[in-house]
């Protein structure tokens, strides 16, 4: 491979990174708001937001991006940026699963807690930010971690529509050297290697936010288990 | 914002051929994915790690890297060796793979959840090796892991579009094509869009009902 090939491909892991930054920004961001409003008082907050989260998570991420692509301009009379336009079908479809993690956590706080906070009078919207988000956010790092991962497999889907990404840098390598193993190989390695430093990245965030509420991570929590009958349980 | 109910009706035999072709593909892809799974997982209760080390290197490289190149990477590389398949048998065999490297977890997770005193119980009775897997282990192992694969086929439902990018005509290709043939794109894509919501809600119901009457 020469280097103007090479260039082509940094370029092309340059523009998965950015879209992997901005639509797991958007979809952090949707997976609170639409997770924490599952746990909303009134019904038809529950409802519009467990609505919203069977629809994405109903529908497949290509299918989205597609209609991002093709059926919002017509109908909206506005186009987005390519960029935009697959944070924007990224986000929203990843949120929907983000958002089931940020339900699952906060309804595993332990109930004494709420209560306790309702006891000493803290208000919802306190209850929620002093209590219950400060122990569920460590807990939610390990599957946030696994979508992170699933995020940037998905990726690669935008190489469809024809924007520049790292697979679509690969599928350009291949028209220019007639020739697919070398450049394909190479596109995995690297897809493999952004994955590996996601995992790493995440492992040591959860170390450090366990930390923050006095807890181990995992491993160490395993090996001090108390036995069984010693009256601690 | 138009909605033209006669470009529904126009793409519907369309339509119909496309979930077709996406039913077999998950149909085919789910029973591939359940039996290299099942290989994987127990290649990697091997005693040696020279069986674990590639095996589990291996699946994390699947696992962690994207369906689409590697779609790609099946359909455009294993012609250049000599190999030459249908797009769709290719596509099928690379989804299948794809996943039998998550069905592989849930395996593992399963056989790990069968109690010691089974494994014992089969040393005690003097029972061979192969026997303790195929009629003490496993039965147990994989009744437990059904729902958690039923999840992965929905999952896979939502990954069958990708094929569309190797020249499968399913569903999304089949809407594509009739969208660049009549340029209407809202139509077909509504419609396939709202077919996958149907058919992914109505599939995790049924595996609700599934895993109750397999707690029973």
């Amino acid at each position: 491979m020469t280097s103007g090939l090479w260039e082509r491909v940094l370029e092309g892991v340059w523009v998965t990174i950015q879209l992997l930054v901005l639509s797991a920004l958007l979809a952090t961001a949707v997976s609170f708001v639409v997770g924490i409003a599952r746990t909303h008082r009134l019904w038809i907050v529950r409802f519009l937001a467990g609505f919203y989260t069977e629809v994405f998570r109903g529908t497949s991420a290509l299918v989205m991006i597609f209609w991002v692509f093709f059926v919002l301009p017509p109908a909206f009379g506005w186009q987005l940026v390519p960029l935009w336009a697959g944070t924007l079908a990224l986000g929203l479809t990843y949120g929907a699963y983000g958002s089931e993690i940020v339900r699952g956590a906060l309804a595993a706080v332990d109930p004494a807690q709420r209560e306790g906070g309702i006891a000493l009078s803290f208000t919802p919207w306190q209850r929620m930010r002093l209590i219950l988000l400060p122990q569920a956010v460590p807990e939610m790092i390990p599957p946030f971690s696994n979508l992170l991962i699933e995020l940037l497999k998905g990726t690669a889907l935008v190489s469809v529509m024809g924007m520049g990404d790292l697979a679509f840098s690969a599928n350009l390598v291949r028209l220019a050297l007639q020739e697919s193993a070398e450049i394909y190989t190479y596109v995995l390695l690297i897809y493999f290697a952004i994955a590996f430093l996601l995992t790493r990245s995440m492992r040591g965030l959860e170390r450090k936010l366990k930390a923050g509420v006095g807890k181990a991570p995992r491993k160490k929590a395993a090996a001090v288990r108390v036995p069984e009958g010693s009256g601690v349980s | 914002m138009t909605w033209d109910w006669g470009a529904v009706a126009d793409f519907m035999p369309y339509f119909w051929d496309g979930l077709w072709v996406t039913l077999q593909i998950l149909v085919f892809g789910s029973l591939i994915s359940f039996a290299l799974g099942l290989v994987w997982a127990l290649l990697m209760r091997a005693p040696t790690r020279w069986v674990t080390w590639p095996v589990g290197g291996l699946t994390e490289f699947v696992r962690n890297t994207p369906l689409l190149v590697q779609l790609f990477f099946l359909f455009y590389v294993l012609p250049e060796w000599g190999i030459t398949f249908s797009a769709m048998t290719t596509g099928v065999f690379a989804i299948g793979l794809h996943y039998s490297t998550y069905t592989m977890q849930v395996y593992r997770a399963g056989i790990e959840a069968v109690p010691v005193g089974q494994w014992e119980a089969a040393t005690a009775l003097n029972l061979p090796l192969r026997r303790t897997w195929t009629v003490v282990i496993l039965p147990q192992a994989v009744r437990r892991v059904v729902p958690a694969l039923g999840n992965y086929v929905i999952s896979m439902l939502k990954d069958t579009p990708l094929l569309m990018a190797i020249t499968v005509l399913e569903m999304l290709g089949q809407a594509r094509l009739f969208a660049q043939q009549n340029f209407q794109f809202t139509e077909p894509l509504t419609v396939i869009g709202v077919a996958f919501i149907v058919i992914s809600y109505l599939a995790s119901l049924a595996l609700r009902a599934l895993e109750r009457r397999l707690v029973h």
